[in-house]
């Protein structure tokens, strides 16, 4: 049998050929499958969680096609990159169609507030929050000391990450936090703990700081 | 902060970028692929393609071209021109697209907008509005189609809050009549639209010089800005555009 070097996780939601194509222009020589067969995911040595659109749509797509023990088991012990609709599903819940998400993480998907959409001019701000902003890198508590994550090697602290949602993740637990960003209060825009690490931002959108974020996850040993 | 984003436009037909010289005259300005290569790297946000060719035999090149960008360009594509049901979002989407934007279709079948959003998610649908100053009308800004040469009696402000009711994630307001004219983009209605929608709007049509850009933002309150020619005969690039903006204080990625 062929090696998997990476699965990207399809449930029929989205677009997902950016995230192979872009896979595939970091890692020339490694094996990025695209499938929703729950022996591949399996197999495969990292995995790759996408999701677009509505969260309650990704939930139910996902059992439809009985892939949710396959994500969960991948999520236990394998190097895991959830993005967008692939973080927030991690965890418990969300006010979208109050839907229940996977539960891998204590915590709550939230809409940003109307009441608080207004930027320093006190100019309407948009929701989706949709284009460049900056994310800024928090130090985790690791085995060796306080540091950044092993995928913000080489991106600036700060770096401008494409982002369309308008949904954030609420984490229990501050220290899940890896990254943040502000519109324009402060959100949790990606989380790491163990094998998994998830953006809400899209990496493979995201020009050259997305492209070194989807390398340094090829490379990563956690 | 949110960066406000530069959007280079390329018009593509039968598998070339053409520059148009005053409607009339279609010139051959290259190879999209190297084009779209050159705009990413002097720091284009995102790109817009718009397929304007006429006969439908050809209309498959622009999913090829598509494929052929998004393996080699790693920022939002949008597609649009001709898109008419849901199978040709999902044609867009599978090529390579992240976004496509729906114009004529939109008027003469609003459900397919709603349908197009609930497939595939808001995020991926971008509405074009254009619109016209107009005088025989209860209201300022009237939505035209075909390019610009029917009018629809709509509304343009009214329809922008239909049209994101209905699952629109994104306008691209273009105002007819200023597209080619080189002296700004209709700032008035930006702003009309942009107040009353939540989704963010691409201001589109007259830019001549970068302080127009400038004034996009900044007056016509748009959260995006569209602009082919002034790329296109190279008169600035994108890096400089960008400089231009944030030194007169709008936030860009630089």
């Amino acid at each position: 049998m062929k090696k998997i070097d990476i699965a990207v996780v399809d449930y029929g939601m989205g677009n997902l050929r950016s995230v192979s194509k872009a896979l595939e222009h970091v890692a020339p020589t490694k094996t990025v499958l695209v499938t929703s067969n729950p022996h591949e995911i399996a197999r495969a040595d990292r995995i790759v969680f996408p999701g677009q659109g509505a969260m309650p749509d990704c939930m139910h797509e996902l059992d439809a096609r009985d892939l949710r023990q396959s994500v969960l088991s991948a999520a236990k012990n394998k190097p895991f990159l959830g993005i967008c609709i692939g973080l927030q599903m991690l965890f418990e819940h969300s006010e979208e169609g109050d839907s229940a998400g996977l539960g891998v993480f204590k915590g709550n998907v939230q809409r940003f507030a109307a009441a608080d959409m207004k930027d320093g001019n006190g100019d309407k701000l948009k929701v989706p929050h949709m284009g460049w902003n900056q994310v800024y890198q928090t130090h985790q508590h690791q085995a060796n000391g306080n540091q950044t994550h092993a995928l913000w090697r080489d991106i600036d602290d700060g770096a401008r990450f494409y982002y369309v949602h308008s949904y954030y993740v609420k984490p229990d637990d501050d220290g899940l936090t890896a990254g943040f960003s502000e519109y324009p209060n402060r959100f949790t825009s990606a989380i790491a703990k163990d094998n998994l690490f998830a953006v809400q931002f899209h990496p493979e959108k995201s020009a050259s700081a997305g492209l070194q974020m989807l390398c340094n996850f090829v490379n990563w040993t956690p | 902060m949110l960066a406000k984003r530069i959007i280079p436009c390329l018009d593509v037909t039968d598998g070339r970028v053409v520059k148009g010289i005053n409607f009339l005259e279609l010139r051959d300005a290259g190879d999209p692929v190297e084009i779209a290569k050159r705009y990413d790297e002097q720091g284009a946000d995102e790109l817009t393609f718009l397929d304007i060719t006429a006969s439908s035999d050809n209309r498959g090149l622009i999913l090829h071209i598509i494929e052929q960008v998004a393996s080699q360009v790693f920022i939002p594509l949008t597609v649009g021109g001709g898109v008419r049901e849901v199978e040709d979002v999902r044609r867009l989407l599978n090529a390579g697209a992240d976004k496509v934007s729906i114009n004529t279709t939109a008027v003469l079948n609003p459900q397919m907008v709603a349908d197009a959003a609930s497939r595939f998610g808001s995020q991926c649908i971008v509405v074009a509005i254009d619109a016209k100053k107009v005088d025989n009308q209860p209201f300022e800004w009237e939505v035209f189609t075909h390019g610009g040469r029917k009018a629809t009696g709509l509304d343009a402000v009214k329809w922008a809050k239909y049209m994101a009711s209905l699952g629109a994630g994104e306008l691209l307001v273009t105002s007819m009549d200023r597209d080619g004219t080189k002296i700004g983009f209709n700032n008035p209605l930006n702003r009309a639209i942009s107040e009353a929608v939540d989704v963010p709007i691409i201001a589109s049509g007259g830019v001549g010089n970068l302080q127009h850009l400038v004034d996009g933002v900044k007056i016509g309150g748009a959260d995006a800005v569209l602009a082919a020619s002034i790329f296109h005969y190279g008169e600035y690039t994108v890096k400089q555009a960008k400089a231009y903006m944030a030194q007169h204080g709008i936030e860009v990625r630089l």
